[in-house]
């Protein structure tokens, strides 16, 4: 026992004191997650801008540099303007859609009843589940033949056979369709947003305001709706970002069909640039994301430091 | 009278909403599971009420799922990926939330939202570089590619979920420990690592269904049927020419999402807590 009283006699490294300092020990834990993130998203991101600006292919990888060429040919395509009014109707249509079902869903999971446990698994559901494979599942449910929507609408004597619907098939039809599951996919999202901002708000302001007269909508929109809004806007800015990039709905529902009708940006910068190998248009197409991008993320360091004031 | 009346509607009004928003979210995982268990001539029957078994219910779609398919091969690539992709996102993420949390100045401040954004550029956007990058590494067409590939998401989302809880941690725990004789990195491997269990816990689960999750870049770097983790083997490999064999198709989604699911059920409010980030007060 008499090594406990033995002085400190561990070897002490050369370098333990410049690692004891806290400046140095925080920069060494943190550097191996900013080395990967620049390596692996910075160093890309600046690629893909350099690559919009040249001629590169991947059957002939040369870096020339060509300016803004590739920009201004793709300009000219009038199917981009497509794509990208598609791209805008897909993630605002869907994420107004996904934010009132989320909100009504919200209202009525504050309640608390039996089996409200279960209710809240369920309702999670899409949003937990991979994105590609409910997408097949939804795929499945708008078959032209077999679809169970139609049969549903026929069964209930709503159509006939002759009118059933082609989901996919019809343009307008297969941009509801891309709305509607990505709505379907966001709406769990946005209830847990909004749950989460509600029982945020503290109960003494409620009853306060309820003392001062305050009715029902004035509770719910000039004192909880202000104060949840902050969760709101985080969870929105989630939202628009991943549907304004996404490409995985459309690539396995539609295919950006028919006839261009739902091509979206990242689905079109996929088939340019990954599909058919031309990788200068490919990342010129996928660079016009990034506005919306920056805007987002403009939006969201302005609240970030709102909140610290 | 009238007030039970009303009070009644009022019940059935809720009712009716709380079931519409359930047959809303479940009502394809229904779907799936119908779809798995059906006899192909039920099937594809349109003169059949689809919603339930016409016919007695079969195992056919799974049994041809894991004899005649690769599928259980995809299971086992997702594994892999995920374990690795897990082991990489703990080793960087746990130090780097730690640090973030203890840095007192601007900086680190300033590091950490720098380390969320990333996790906001989007696969789409980077998928072209980076295929190029991992075709220089003599990386295409294998599941390595996305071991290599999907921290980049992972960390930034990890590291700031880490950061949040290392902040609720007392740092007076780590300093009486300083006092004591132990270093920083004592301190921090033999304090705060230990009482971060339960959120290493919520990473390792949140690194393993985002891995699970993704789709882009799979379906870029990956092309060779048995390479593919399970969601893009299942959502593109099932398919033969034009012929959908639904029964497997669901079969396969079904089991690929059910644990999933679970997993994201039990540890959904840290998920929302991490991304929120502590905008609610």
């Amino acid at each position: 026992m008499a090594v406990i009283a033995e002085p400190v006699a561990k070897p002490v490294s050369r370098f333990h004191f410049i690692f004891d300092r806290r400046g140095v020990f925080e920069a060494v834990l943190v550097a191996p997650a900013i080395l990967y993130v620049l390596l692996l998203v910075g160093l890309p991101l600046l690629l893909a801008i350099y690559y919009s600006l040249s001629a590169y292919t991947i059957y002939n990888p040369t870096w020339k540099f060509v300016g803004l060429a590739n920009f201004e040919q793709i300009l000219q395509d009038p199917t981009f303007f497509d794509t990208l009014r598609n791209t805008f109707v897909f993630t605002f249509g869907s994420q107004l859609l996904g934010l009132v079902l989320g909100k009504f869903g919200a209202f009525l999971l504050l309640r608390p009843f039996r089996g409200r446990k279960i209710v809240r698994a369920l309702i999670i559901l899409p949003f937990a589940v991979p994105v590609a494979l409910a997408t097949i599942a939804w795929q499945w449910m708008f078959d032209s033949l077999y679809s169970v929507i139609n049969w549903t609408l026929i069964a209930s004597g709503i159509l006939t056979r002759e009118q059933a619907p082609n989901w996919l098939g019809n343009p307008h039809l297969a941009m509801l369709c891309i709305v509607i599951i990505n709505a379907w996919r966001f709406f769990p999202f946005a209830i847990v947003i909004f749950l989460a901002g509600i029982t945020a708000v503290p109960q003494d302001v409620i009853d306060a305001a309820t003392v001062d007269g305050a009715g029902f909508w004035r509770r719910n929109y000039q004192i909880i709706l202000p104060m949840i809004l902050p969760i709101m806007a985080i969870g929105l800015i989630f939202g628009i970002v991943f549907t304004f990039t996404d490409l995985s709905i459309v690539f396995l529902l539609t295919m950006g069909g028919p006839g261009g009708a739902t091509s979206v940006l990242g689905f079109a910068g996929f088939q340019t640039g990954i599909v058919s190998g031309d990788v200068a248009h490919g990342a010129a197409i996928s660079l016009f994301m990034l506005p919306v991008l920056l805007v987002v993320v403009v939006f969201m360091l302005r609240f970030i430091r709102r909140r610290e004031i | 009278m009238s007030r039970f009346v009303a009070r009644s509607a009022r019940e059935t009004g809720f009712f009716l909403g709380i079931a519409f928003f359930v047959i809303l979210a479940a009502f394809p995982f229904y779907w799936m599971v119908i779809t798995a268990f059906k006899q192909n001539s039920d099937l594809y029957n349109i003169a059949n009420t689809p919603f339930w078994f016409n016919e007695p219910p079969t195992l056919d779609h799974i049994k041809y799922l894991f004899s005649q398919t690769l599928f259980t091969r995809w299971l086992l690539n997702s594994l892999i990926i995920g374990l690795c992709v897990t082991a990489i996102t703990l080793l960087t993420a746990v130090p780097a939330g730690y640090s973030l949390a203890r840095m007192t100045s601007r900086r680190g401040e300033a590091l950490g939202i720098f380390i969320f954004l990333t996790y906001l550029v989007p696969p789409t956007l980077l998928f072209l570089p980076l295929s190029r990058i991992i075709a220089e590494l003599g990386l295409q067409n294998s599941m390595w590619s996305l071991v290599l590939v999907y921290p980049t998401f992972t960390i930034p989302f990890c590291s700031w979920l880490l950061m949040g809880f290392f902040k609720a941690l007392p740092v007076e725990i780590e300093e009486a420990a300083i006092v004591d004789g132990c270093s920083l990195f004592g301190a921090f491997i033999k304090m705060a690592v230990p009482l971060s269990v339960p959120a290493i816990l919520t990473v390792v689960i949140f690194t393993f269904t985002l891995t699970l999750q993704e789709f882009v870049y799979a379906l870029t770097f990956v092309s060779s049927s048995d390479q593919k983790p399970i969601t893009l083997g299942v959502s593109t490999d099932l398919i033969r020419g034009d012929v959908f064999f639904w029964g497997e198709i669901m079969a396969g989604a079904l089991i690929a999402a059910i644990p999933v699911a679970i997993a994201y059920n039990l540890f959904l409010d840290r998920f929302i807590a991490g991304i929120t980030g502590g905008a609610v007060k």
